[in-house]
Formats: structure tokens, sequence, C-alpha cells
């Protein structure tokens, strides 16, 4: 529905079937992906990487060397894209930006008082505007979770909203921390709100919280996107974050994507994984494919 | 009515739990009048991935464990193996050995785990050394675990050849992977059930049973294994060297006789350890002869 002001409203959500979702993911999980396009999902995982650092411990000397790795992933093996993105913190901005921005990669900052969310609106305004003034390609913001479970969803929506003002040609990231929602019911409103008031892309998790991206979360907000294309033709991208640190399930990943929106989505342009040690695993997956011989930590660079 | 007889299934044993191949395959054991004497599980390479990615994990801890502490849990796994004495008694009897044989082969069995338990916190001492060099440093050299060892368990023993090649291993603070030998494997998983109920932290020690020819090669390979324990008898010997060579692993070959008194010692232990050697400086004050 469109309203006088020319806008989509946010149409009511549909209940999620939990046993429904569940059943059809397990289907996911079967599928078996050998050889080329194996090696070619593998690939396709590490161009899809926000290699991210997100501690209180976090040093620019951490940044820098994280933001190296971003653009060599394993020297040793030549033909390897980069990472899509590195997900930094607001005050490490401009130094990722200073490394990374030569290699094509793009600089993603988590904003809105992260990873809480509990913070007055004009903090988080400020803190997304510091983070986009230093460079920022794109902002991670958190939901005000409490705010939702208490049904204020206005409030969200129009936060949201007031975000995306701010972020200007930044894309916008929007986190709902779904491990504190409960219910996918709660998922699947919190994903129409979000996708409604303007963000670019709905991401799982803060990556601080458990359970994070479980596949059943990640294919409720794929449905929301799907609904959304449906009815406006708009494309909204994904990002799953949080517990993805293994090849075989970023693989699975890729395959609901490809079967709930199509292989338009399959690009690092509208579908991301957030992760610190995926990016190691399918190295060592892709050199395994390559050499058949099981691979070791010890060759690979420390995350 | 004949009774039709129910074969147990034989488990692997993985970071402390007791699945069957993911592969879902199986093989049975056969008696010297060609019965099948029981099922087990014909492990594949992924179930060999997941062992050693099983013991990497609990590798880290289990060095960190007190050495006294890990003498005493080798401890407790020779008391639990007597409490099951007569279990593995039968188990080799059905794998063709004699009562008398089957006696001895366990009884030598317990008494290596007591043996190498009694090691543990002596090794160190006995082999580590301080060294003479001539400049101010006290120099001294001491051993640590090299990480994960894959054991190729002797063929023709059920129980003495696996244990006299698991103990100096775990002993040391190693984990390992081991496939057990292939035609006398019952013993094997026998012991996976009595280090699960004896103190030894899950993933220190896994078990796999299945076809040597086809696990070799990727435990040879595979390099986060660090170290190989294999006999001289085994057919793969060479193979498992070549493979060895892209990360280094020490292979170690052993006699395929494990009873003689011989065939156990300190050396068996220190085959898989690192020599770390460390130079630490002292103040040398007017050639006194003695300074730390």
């Amino acid at each position: 529905m469109i309203d006088k002001y020319g806008f989509h409203e946010v149409p009511s959500s549909p209940s999620i079937d939990k046993v429904g979702v569940e059943e059809r993911v397990s289907r996911f999980q079967s599928r078996s992906i050998k050889t080329t396009a194996k090696m070619q999902g593998l690939k396709m995982v590490l161009s899809m990487i926000d290699l991210t650092t997100l501690e209180g411990k976090d040093t620019p000397g951490k940044v820098r060397q994280m933001c190296f790795k971003a653009a060599h992933l394993h020297d040793g093996h030549p033909d390897l894209p980069t990472v899509a993105a590195v997900c930094v913190y607001p005050s490490m901005v401009g130094i990722a930006k200073s490394i990374v921005g030569a290699y094509g990669i793009k600089v993603a900052s988590v904003s809105t008082a992260f990873p809480s969310g509990q913070a007055p609106l004009d903090v988080k305004l400020a803190d997304t505007k510091y983070a986009v003034d230093h460079g920022a390609d794109e902002i991670d913001m958190v939901i005000s979770r409490g705010k939702f479970l208490a049904g204020d969803h206005a409030f969200v929506f129009d936060e949201i909203a007031a975000i995306k003002e701010v972020c200007g040609t930044a894309r916008l990231k929007v986190i709902l921390e779904t491990g504190e929602l409960i219910t996918l019911d709660n998922v699947r409103r919190a994903s129409d709100i979000a996708i409604y008031a303007g963000a670019d892309f709905i991401k799982t998790s803060t990556g601080k919280i458990q359970p994070a991206a479980t596949l059943q979360v990640t294919y409720t907000m794929l449905q929301s996107i799907r609904d959304y294309y449906d009815a406006t033709g708009k494309m909204v991208g994904m990002k799953p974050a949080g517990g993805i640190s293994n090849s075989k399930l970023a693989l699975h990943n890729l395959v609901m994507v490809k079967e709930v929106l199509g292989e338009a989505w399959l690009t690092n342009q509208w579908f991301r994984f957030g992760a610190s040690s995926l990016a190691n695993d399918v190295l060592m997956q892709i050199i395994k494919t390559e050499s058949g011989v099981y691979q070791s930590a010890d060759y690979f660079t420390l995350d | 009515m004949k009774r039709l007889e129910v074969l147990k299934t034989y488990k692997i044993y993985i970071g402390g739990k007791f699945p069957r191949s993911e592969s879902g395959r199986f093989y049975k054991v056969l008696n010297k009048a060609k019965e099948p004497i029981a099922n087990v599980c014909l492990s594949s390479r992924k179930d060999l991935r997941n062992a050693v990615q099983a013991a990497r994990k609990a590798q880290g801890s289990w060095q960190e464990r007190t050495a006294f502490n890990r003498g005493q849990v080798l401890y407790r796994i020779a008391e639990m193996l007597e409490g099951r004495r007569a279990q593995f008694v039968e188990e080799l009897m059905l794998e063709n050995y004699t009562k008398k044989e089957a006696q001895t082969e366990v009884d030598n069995s317990i008494d290596r785990i007591v043996y190498y338990a009694g090691w543990c916190d002596k090794f160190n001492q006995v082999a580590s050394s301080v060294n003479p060099v001539s400049s101010s440093h006290f120099n001294f050299s001491s051993y640590e675990p090299m990480g994960v060892i894959g054991i190729l368990a002797v063929q023709s023993s059920g129980l003495l050849g696996l244990v006299s090649m698991l103990m100096p291993v775990i002993a040391g603070g190693n984990s390992s992977v081991i496939i057990a030998s292939e035609d006398k494997p019952l013993c094997a998983v026998t012991l996976a059930e009595v280090l699960n109920s004896s103190d030894v932290p899950g993933g220190v020690v896994n078990i796999l049973t299945g076809s040597i020819a086809e696990l070799w090669s990727p435990l040879s390979s595979h390099m986060d294994v660090n170290g190989i324990s294999i006999d001289a008898v085994n057919e793969h010997v060479s193979d498992v060297q070549l493979a060895s060579v892209d990360n280094l692993k020490r292979v170690r070959i052993y006699s395929n006789d494990f009873s003689l008194i011989k065939e156990q010692g300190i050396q068996f232990i220190t085959d898989f350890q690192e020599l770390k050697t460390t130079w630490h400086p002292i103040e040398k004050i007017g050639g006194a002869s003695s300074s730390y």
C-alpha cells in the first residue's frame, strides 16, 4: 500500500510457521556441493565476507593487521578475491579506510551505541555521522530491541529512518539482534519494519549474543526481503553475522539465498557474511580442495 | 527355530563421543572359522578429519595439565582396564588368541599403562639437561609435546601393540588419532569405552576402525598431524614416510612385537617431544664459578 505521501506503508507481517521453517532449512543442509561448484562457492563466500573486529580491546595495530589480511587473504595462492569489507568501530574507521581504500575494499562501521543500542537518538545520530565523516562506506546500526519488545514499533521505524538520513550515500545495514527477539514472528516483524524504514541491508546479529545467525532466522529474513521485492520491485541485501565459522554452513547459506531470492542476490552487493574466523576456514577448504590434503591452521595467518 | 544372534556394532571414538562412521559403512570381523563375530565401523577420510579436529582441540588443555595429574589419569586407565579384564580376554579369544595368550596380553597391557603412568612426571627431569655454554647464560633444554600424533596400530596384536604405542604419546602431553588393527579391532573399541569412563578428557585419544589401505594416506598427509607412530611390519611404512614430508612429520617406526620388556622406555615418550632450549642471561661477577 502506498500512503498519501508516496511512501510504502509497512504491511502487516504474516505469522511464521516455525516447524515449516525448520523443515525447509533442513533440506538446504542436506545438499552436497562438490568439486567445481564447491570451488566457485568458496571463492564467492570469500568475496562476501565482512571481516570483522569489534572488541573493546581493539587497537589501531590490530585494525591495521586485519585490514592487511582483508587485502592479502593468502598470498601463497594467486587469483583469490579480497573480502567485501572490513567492519570496525567508528573510532577505527579512519585507520581502516586509509589502508583498504586503495584495494576497493569497503569500510563498514557499526554505530548507534553498538551493541546494546541503549542511547538517546541524538547520540546515535552523532555516532553515525562521525563514522560517515571519517569515510565509512557502510553503516551497521542496531535497532532498539527494548522498544521493539515493548511494542513501540513506530519508535523503531522512526529511528531507522532518522539514521538512514544521516547516512547519506553510505549504505545502511540494520542489525535486528535476532537472539534477543525470541520468536521468528518477531524476527519477521522487525525485518519488515527495517526494510520499509529504508534499510539497504538487514543483518541478523551483533555477534555478541547467542544464538546468532541460525539458518532459521536467516531464512525468515530472506522471506521478508522476497515479499518486499515482490511488492515493490526493490532489492534489499542480507547479512547473516555471528556463528558462521565454517565453509559448509556458509555454502548452505548461499544455497538458501539462491533458492529463496534468486541469483541476482549472489553478489557482495546484496549478500554478506559478518565473520572473523570464517575466512581462514574457507581458505583452508580451498587449499584442501586443490591439494587433496587436509590443512592446518598453523599455515594460515592468525585472525 | 534357531535364534538369530544379534551382533554388536562396535562404534568409533571421536572427541569423547561414540559416533558411527559418517559414511554409514561397516565391515564384519571374522574368527578363525570364518564366522562373523562383530560389526565394526569402516571409517572414512571424513571420520579421520573429524578425529584430527577433535584431537587438535583437546591437545592444548591436555598439555597444560600438570604432569602429575596426567600420571594420575593414566593410572586410572590401568585401574579401569583391570576391572574389565574378563571382557578383554574374551574379545581377544574371539580374535583367535588362546586363553593363556589373551590373559598374558591383557596383563602386559595393564602393566605397560602403569609403567608410563609413572613416567609422566619424571621423564622431563631425566631427559632434560643443563648445557654448558661459553657466555653469561644459564642454558637449559626441556621437552614439550609435539601436538597431534597419528598411530597406525600393530596389526597382529589386539591390545598390547595399541596400548604400547598410545601410552607414551599421551603421557608426554600429546593427543592422538589411532587407526586400530583391521582384523583385531574389538579391544580397541572396548579400550575407548574404558578411556571414556576413566578421566581422559574427550579428544585426547580418538580411535578409528577400518581399512588401513584407505586411511594411511589422509592421516599421513594431514597438515595438522605432527607425528606418526607405525610398526616396521606395516606394509605402508614407506608410503607414510613419503606422505609425511609436506609438513615434516616425525615418523617413528617400531617393532611389531611389544611383548618384550625392552619395548618400553623413556625414549618412546621423547620420540614425540620437541626439545626446547632456553638461553637465560645471568650476571657474572668476577669470574665466580656458580652464578645461578
